[in-house]
């Protein structure tokens, strides 16, 4: 008789989470479908009126750096904090996960507060002739700022799982420390890498809250694709749809390339 | 070929303190948690002791003074995973290892340590592709490749399977004595002691509780541990021995 009840209700338990699966699909898939449904062919000379290619080459500019910067930087973050078990290293990688916390208006405030005309470092980056606010930098350090968790944390993650005795062996085979970590540490850790510089790109791509508070609304400047959409949905909202799928388009093809096998498997010589 | 180690290493709750001078093939035994492993990593270096020198060869690794790094050791780990590179062909995993060379002088080399080992035919399979054995000899080639002075084995065959076993530590015996090299052979296994090893060393509780002549130690063993441990070794020698008793140091 329990068994029956019981039946009763996995049966119950499972029909909802099909009808609560099967409603977050189409509340992913629906708006998707409907910005390409909408689209009309107008649309996109009216977004490149409105400045579409020159938003699109800031974006795609911009978060190359972005993404140049993660690598050469965050690499190097990502191994130190695999290496340590310090009470500062798991501080350390609090703080680098913030960033993916903190809401992107408030990344924005932080970034003047700290290099703002009248942020902390504002007056001693002005004596240096260097005003970030309002320029491309200031994209290119909101676009990182955001995106360093994505890029940062995983790839640590793939560092520690290596096993250190593998290391060490490699070591007293005569492997100096740097060609350890780029015939093995990073090769091995290739695919994280990818798959966080994938997230953390299209991350930078999208940024927007942050790049606007921060760095503002420039035109060929600090006009990102995000703000440009913005911007066009003041008039029409058709060049803002065109917009939205370029994006959409760019974000996906990005993705796909560097999550692509053939890739991972070139820089990782991994099978 | 002499390996002088006089060494205090602290690693967690285990304090080492290791005063010795092997030659030729020793067998390091001892209980779980001893510091066997702790040795060999002070060995190449992966571990800094407190105190102490490693001498090798007459080559000073380790003082005061000097703390060679363990590429400048020339001594060859194999660990007990055997640390083999996942993404990397067995050939490349040998050609990694050597230190001298064009790139196809060290592939031709790397080549012949393989067939040495009767490896040649899995020289591109990747380490996941190969049997327990098969990885075992591709560690071993791997160790050679690097011109090494001394190795270092940590439990060799301890990954194999119980049918495999013999076959690999009669290989692994043959191959060790052709080397010439000298070795510190960490096992748990008493049957490997009298299939490799010259001399013995037993450490308890990060100190050195007897040394000596596999006989030797058998014959006088200075703790219980010794003494059980010896015992499955005087079984499997075929030749007679007195039996073993007893005796503390103090005494």
């Amino acid at each position: 008789m329990t068994r029956t009840v019981e039946a009763g209700w996995t049966r119950v338990l499972r029909s909802l989470a099909r009808v609560g699966a099967a409603l977050l699909l189409v509340l992913i898939a629906l708006p998707i479908v409907s910005l390409a449904l909408t689209l009309r062919v107008s649309d996109l000379g009216d977004a490149v009126e409105r400045g579409l290619w020159q938003a699109l080459t800031l974006s795609l500019t911009s978060t190359t750096v972005a993404a140049a910067v993660l690598v050469l930087l965050g690499t190097p973050l990502a191994w130190s904090l695999a290496r340590t078990s310090s009470r500062w290293a798991r501080a350390i990688e609090m703080l680098v996960r913030l960033p993916a916390v903190t809401p992107p208006a408030v990344a924005g405030v932080a970034l003047l507060a700290a290099f703002g005309r009248q942020g902390l470092f504002g007056d001693s980056l002005a004596e240096l002739g260097v005003a970030l606010p309002f320029s491309t930098a200031a994209v290119i350090i909101a676009q990182v700022f955001v995106a360093a968790p994505f890029y940062v944390l995983p790839l640590q993650d793939a560092f520690r799982e290596i096993d250190e005795d593998m290391l060490w062996t490699a070591r007293s085979l005569g492997a100096s420390p740097t060609r350890v970590f780029f015939r093995i540490s990073l090769p091995l850790a290739m695919p994280s890498l990818l798959s966080g510089l994938a997230i953390g790109w299209a991350r930078a791509l999208g940024e927007f809250g942050a790049t606007l508070v921060f760095a503002g609304n420039l035109p060929g400047t600090t006009q990102t694709l995000p703000i440009a959409i913005y911007t066009a949905m003041e008039g029409d909202l058709g060049p803002a749809r065109a917009m939205a799928i370029v994006l959409l388009v760019v974000a996906m093809l990005l993705f796909l390339v560097l999550r692509s096998k053939p890739l991972a498997s070139m820089l990782g010589r991994s099978r | 070929m002499s390996l002088e180690l006089d060494l205090t290493v602290k690693q967690g709750t285990l304090t080492l303190e290791v005063e010795v001078e092997c030659e030729g093939v020793t067998a390091v035994m001892g209980p779980n948690g001893a510091g066997k492993t702790t040795l060999l990593r002070a060995c190449i270096g992966a571990i800094t002791p407190e105190r102490g020198s490693i001498v090798l060869g007459g080559r000073t690794l380790l003082d005061r003074n000097t703390n060679l790094p363990p590429e400048d050791r020339h001594i060859a780990y194999v660990p007990q995973g055997l640390g083999l590179f996942p993404h990397m062909s067995a050939l490349e995993n040998v050609v990694f290892a050597r230190r001298r060379g064009s790139s196809a002088q060290k592939r031709a080399e790397a080549g012949r340590l393989l067939e040495e080992l009767e490896m040649s035919h899995l020289a591109e399979r990747f380490p996941r592709e190969l049997s327990g054995g098969e990885q075992q000899k591709v560690a071993l080639a791997r160790a050679m490749a690097a011109d090494p002075e001394l190795l270092l084995l940590d439990e060799p065959l301890s990954a194999l399977d119980p049918t495999a076993k013999p076959r690999m530590r009669r290989f692994l015996a043959i191959w060790l004595s052709e080397t010439g090299l000298p070795a510190l052979l960490v096992t748990h296994d008493p049957a490997d002691a009298v299939e490799f090893a010259d001399d013995l060393l037993v450490l308890e509780d990060g100190r050195v509780s007897q040394r000596g002549t596999l006989d030797d130690v058998a014959v006088r063993p200075a703790t219980e541990f010794v003494a059980a441990l010896t015992a499955g070794l005087i079984e499997r020698r075929p030749r007679t021995l007195p039996p073993p008793s007893v005796v503390s140091e103090d005494e």
